[in-house]
């Protein structure tokens, strides 16, 4: 299942719609590193919200997209994980303290907004 | 095990998911709430992906248990494996024996009621989670 990457403006919206295979987040990874570069993009939101696991292995990937695309010069915000998703995660004993999270893509767009102000190209913000 | 019990064979990783989403649905058939069925499918996750990176393969067999005025869940991950050698270890948070985030049976112990762990090296590992009903 690929999961659609959409461009806005200087971001990259990636919003997940299903349940990923370990494949299908590696490969969401790769691509996000890619199209970072063709777009020039200066923010990443990774929208989560559809996830209803968020296991050992989604964790250490997303950590991976934050850090490969932080290496390309891009901000990335995981957005949109669930109450009990994060209860879960907690229990589990995974975190994301070093990565950014959102409550949900509009304040996910918000936060990229003030970490890339002044460096927007377009000059449309 | 009762009529529900139900095996999914665990050879790739795309069966990690089929085995959560299995796992969630019985546990929504059987009333958990969908907090504890979002629980059950994380631990199934983490079971299946011990089978995948320990084992290559094996099965996740899901069913219904009851006991006296209890009834819930059980999950049994099974595989022909290398096995742990030493599980108290293994149970300790922290500890890993393929260099992971070493959180995987700790973490799927606190979220499920009860698991137990029986292994033999060279012969495979059985890891058996409950979760009860409220």
């Amino acid at each position: 299942m690929q999961v659609p990457i959409l461009k806005q403006g200087d971001y990259l919206i990636a919003t997940i719609q299903s349940a990923l295979t370990d494949a299908d987040l590696l490969q969401l990874r790769d691509e996000l590193a890619a199209r970072v570069g063709q777009h020039r993009s200066l923010g990443v939101v990774v929208d989560v919200t559809v996830l209803d696991v968020i296991d050992s292995f989604s964790v250490r990937t997303l950590r991976a997209v934050v850090h490969m695309l932080k290496l390309r010069g891009a901000e990335t915000v995981i957005a949109g994980i669930q109450p009990e998703v994060a209860f879960a995660m907690v229990q589990l004993g995974v975190t994301l303290e070093s990565e950014a999270t959102a409550l949900d893509l509009e304040e996910g767009l918000i936060y990229l907004d003030q970490k890339t102000k002044g460096s927007s190209r377009h000059g449309r913000r | 095990m009762g009529d529900d019990e139900k095996s999914v064979p665990i050879r790739a990783d795309a069966d990690i998911v089929i085995a959560r989403q299995e796992g969630r649905a019985l546990a929504a058939q059987l009333g958990f709430s969908s907090s504890a069925q979002i629980f059950i499918a994380t631990a199934i996750s983490e079971a299946a992906r011990n089978i995948i990176q320990y084992a290559g393969s094996g099965e996740i067999v899901l069913d219904h248990i009851a006991d006296g005025d209890h009834s819930g869940i059980v999950i049994i991950a099974r595989d022909q494996g290398p096995g742990i050698k030493d599980v108290q270890r293994a149970l300790e948070d922290g500890y890993s024996s393929s260099g992971g985030l070493g959180l995987g049976l700790p973490g799927i112990k606190r979220l499920m009621s009860e698991m137990h762990v029986k292994s033999t090296p060279g012969k495979g590992t059985t890891v058996i989670m409950k979760k009860w009903l409220d």
